[in-house]
């Protein structure tokens, strides 16, 4: 064996290698809790300021454990959500396809994951129709709370109640369901009763995300917009849509994620030799990584990809809100 | 040939075909087959054999142990997070309540994955072994950390819409802080609790993904039961559903209804 890059790693016994890892992580946790700690100590430090007495000092002081314990309670348990991805992202830049020992720093899983015509395939299958189940969806979805929002009361009501059985179903009754009647229809399975799955898991998200903001809507504007003139359609384009357009974004988002996250639905409905990134996965992780045509390093590879958008994500978002704010000031 | 006026009620009738299409025929279909045999005649013998089987009864309860501990951790670990950040000051909270939403963008078996590589590792080191070992262990550890967001999002959003100056009333009127949330922050966090309670139960008594990559297999619930029978026998596979589907509305019922406005998913993200 060959440990040139890392020898020291080498002589270290696995078992120690990964209680260091862990060790390291929980250090780099504990940062993150103390990062969130000192936007507190900054608030807290204006009240301390303030208390010229003893006895307040002294109920400052209280506050202050009190809120280093909360912190540390919040970033423990966002370190332990993100504590195994990130020994994912470590691993990814390994050398070999083995996690407990690390062999040596390369790029061989990113440069696997963007050549591997399979990989890109199905890499490719997952966001497509992510995105179609999701834009449909969100049509429909629209549409049908507009719909209900103006319906009469009975209609409302059960309309809404049909549409809450995918949200509160298990997600296999509603796929086994949905299969079982492709097949005894005729329909047998293509992409079409994929897509099809998909959106009965997606389309209620997004009418629950839209009735809110109707609820909100100032009905007058409507009724203002027909008296000047304009058409139904076009009051409802017009003057209607944009007041929920929020929700019919969020609607949107919420299908995406739903979309991806998926993998019961995706496994029942999908047609013969359909591969998303989650059907692949769970056959390979049964299966174990030597069986299989593109090993699963490549596939953490791209969970690191995700995982850094999401940080650039919230950095970006975290910005954005911070010069929102300077500019409102 | 003149078009029919449009009228807004009308958007709602592609929606209302597609649900009936694809959620209530389903849900017949299902109904029909869990009640008739391979000759499509009518026949009790599914329902019969489901009740009869000891193994099917057993995994049934211990399904829902495994539910009951998932949720209790979840609501356990989700309930203080959610109060911590609904209750403070903070600017920042908003983006630290994306941090427990945002994983769910990594495909959930991709995360299950990384949980049973987490474990591998932990099981190198020696001291861990016994541990991580566990079967049942580990699935649950796997459900707790993949639905804790539905929990942490419902109870986080009922709570942001408490009334702070029921607070300051309670503080005001003497009452400690024990005093306060238990007749006030529980209460009044109770449709959270409920939402968040039928988010996770459910996925973690059917989600076999979990069990299977987590469990090596051994871990059996009844999600599992009716993946094996979807190859095999349908009628039977229906049945299984058909009980899956009245335990559903069941807790639905036991647990008041599923208030949109609580709802998980559907927070602003």
């Amino acid at each position: 064996m060959t440990h040139v890059s890392l020898p020291l790693l080498a002589v270290i016994p696995n078992g120690a290698i990964a209680v260091c890892i862990v060790l390291g992580l929980l250090v780099l946790g504990l940062g993150a809790a103390i990062i969130v700690l000192l936007c507190k100590k900054l608030t807290s430090r204006q009240e301390l300021a303030v208390a010229d007495s003893r006895a307040k000092r002294k109920k400052g002081n209280r506050r202050l454990l009190k809120s280093c314990l909360k912190a540390g309670f919040v970033g423990l348990v966002l370190l332990l959500l993100y504590l195994p991805i990130l020994l994912l992202a470590v691993y990814s830049f390994d050398k070999t396809d083995m996690i407990g020992r690390f062999q040596g720093f390369s790029f061989k899983h990113y440069s696997d994951l963007f050549t591997n015509p399979k990989v890109l395939g199905m890499i490719g299958n997952t966001f497509l129709l992510a995105f179609l189940a999701a834009t449909l969806s969100t049509v429909l979805g629209t549409m049908g709370a507009l719909g209900m929002y103006y319906c009469k009361k009975r209609m409302k009501t059960a309309i809404h109640a049909v549409s809450q059985i995918p949200v509160i179903n298990a997600e296999i009754v509603t796929a086994l369901a949905l299969a079982v009647t492709f097949v005894a229809v005729g329909l047998g399975k293509s992409y079409f009763t994929l897509l099809i799955g998909h959106m009965v898991i997606c389309t209620p998200f997004v009418v629950l995300s839209v009735m809110p903001k109707l609820k909100q809507m100032d009905n007058s504007l409507y009724e203002a917009a027909l008296d000047l003139g304009a058409s139904p359609f076009k009051a409802l384009m017009q003057v209607v849509l944009p007041q929920i357009i929020p929700g019919v974004i969020s609607g949107f988002m919420l299908a995406v994620t739903l979309s991806l996250d998926d993998y019961i639905v995706t496994v029942y409905t999908r047609p013969a030799g359909f591969e998303t990134i989650s059907t692949y996965v769970f056959n390979a992780t049964m299966k174990g990584n030597a069986h299989t045509a593109v090993t699963l390093s490549s596939f953490w590879a791209l969970t690191t990809i995700i995982f850094v958008v999401i940080v650039l994500f919230v950095l970006i978002s975290n910005l954005a809100g911070r010069r929102k704010k300077e500019a409102d000031r | 040939m003149k078009l029919p006026r449009f009228s807004r009620k009308t958007l709602c009738i592609p929606y209302a075909v597609f649900l009936l299409f694809f959620v209530i025929v389903p849900m017949c279909v299902i109904l029909f087959y869990a009640f008739t045999d391979r000759q499509m005649h009518l026949s009790f013998s599914n329902f019969l054999r489901f009740f009869s089987d000891p193994t099917k009864l057993s995994t049934i309860v211990y399904s829902i142990v495994i539910a009951l501990i998932t949720t209790v951790i979840c609501l356990l670990i989700a309930y203080p997070v959610a109060l911590i950040l609904a209750r403070s000051k903070l600017k920042k909270k908003f983006v630290i309540l994306m941090l427990f939403v945002l994983p769910m963008w990594i495909n959930f078996v991709l995360r299950v994955n990384a949980i049973r590589e987490f474990f591998n590792l932990l099981s190198q080191a020696d001291a861990m072994s016994g541990l991580s070992g566990a079967n049942i262990f580990k699935t649950i550890v796997g459900m707790v950390y993949d639905f804790l967001p539905f929990m942490v999002l419902p109870l986080y959003t009922t709570m942001l819409k408490i009334d702070e100056s029921l607070y300051e009333a309670s503080k005001d009127l003497g009452a400690g802080p024990v005093t306060t949330f238990f007749r006030i922050t529980l209460p009044l966090s109770m449709p959270g609790i409920m939402s968040g309670v039928t988010m996770v139960f459910l996925p973690s008594m059917t989600n076999y993904v979990v069990s299977d990559m987590l469990g090596n297999a051994k871990v059996t619930i009844i999600g599992k039961f009716i993946y094996e029978y979807f190859g095999s026998d349908w009628h039977m596979g229906s049945m299984v559903a058909l009980v899956l589907l009245i335990v559903v509305f069941v807790s639905t019922l036991l647990t008041g209804g599923f208030k949109s406005e609580e709802n998980v998913r559907g927070t602003d993200l």
